[in-house]
């Protein structure tokens, strides 16, 4: 094959576009969500319900999203909520935090601001020292974007 | 690091209370919470830097703890309750990525 200019053009554009294709690039790793909550449950089955996300259907702002929940327990030392895993089915990475509670936490409740990169679904599940599952699911509309994409 | 460590700001909505009370707090402290996604204009990956470890421990006893992700806003705002069962100190820990610790202290009375 001779190399024209033309040829060399294509070639020399597919090899830069092939190198910034081929950094590494977090942002364009999959999201994990699913598998953050398979480790989260084992497996186990989670019901709905329960839980109650709090997010603003439409946040402005998706680097700093209000995100608040409470999981209806008595949070006695034989009912309590142990563990609470929020993800972000749209992030770059799933993961957004794991709260942990004890039976000295009187409620299952807690709220903090989140980034958000894109209009998504935002899940909390929740683990019951029991060993049962609990979640809740909101969607939120972003117009502008978080995690500085 | 080459900054002093940040003082966070602390609320309890009570410092006095009874034995089965409620306590809320608000905590807040500045932290750029580096999510490791972003690139600087020369197309390089600023490297994560977050917190990600909060407890809140009360007389040692841990009664709340949060593991963040980079999807937890700069300046991380925890806001959460623990039930009031005797007068003591009420220790929040925030853990670095580099494994340094910022620690804020409030005193509850518990009658």
């Amino acid at each position: 094959m001779s190399t024209t200019r033309r040829g060399a053009l294509v070639l020399g554009g597919a090899v830069i576009g092939g190198a910034l294709l081929g950094m590494p690039r977090p942002a364009a790793a999959k999201n994990d969500a699913e598998d953050l909550i398979k480790a989260f449950t084992g497996g186990a089955s989670v019901a709905t319900g329960k839980v109650k996300l709090d997010l603003p259907d439409i946040a402005e702002n998706g680097n700093t999203v209000p995100l608040a929940f409470t999981v209806d327990s008595p949070m006695t030392a034989d009912a309590h909520v142990v563990a609470v895993l929020v993800v972000a089915e749209g992030n770059p990475r799933g993961g957004v935090a794991t709260f942990h509670f004890t039976p000295d936490s009187g409620v299952a409740e807690a709220s903090t601001r989140i980034r958000l990169a894109q209009t998504q679904n935002v899940v909390a599940i929740a683990k019951m020292n029991d060993g049962s599952f609990f979640s809740d699911t909101r969607q939120v509309k972003v117009t502008i974007g978080g995690c500085g994409g | 690091m080459s900054t002093p460590a940040p003082r966070p700001r602390i609320r309890l909505d009570k410092k006095e209370a009874k034995a089965g009370d409620l306590i809320e707090v608000k905590a807040l402290v500045a932290h750029i919470m580096e999510s490791g996604q972003r690139r600087d204009k020369d197309g390089n990956v600023i490297p994560r830097k977050i917190i990600n470890r909060f407890t809140c421990e009360v007389n040692g006893k841990l009664v709340f703890a949060c593991d963040l992700e980079p999807a937890i806003s700069a300046n991380p705002y925890m806001q959460f309750k623990f039930k009031a069962k005797e007068s003591g100190k009420v220790v929040l820990t925030w853990i670095d990525d580099d494994g340094s610790k910022i620690v804020g202290e409030e005193t509850l009375t518990v009658s």
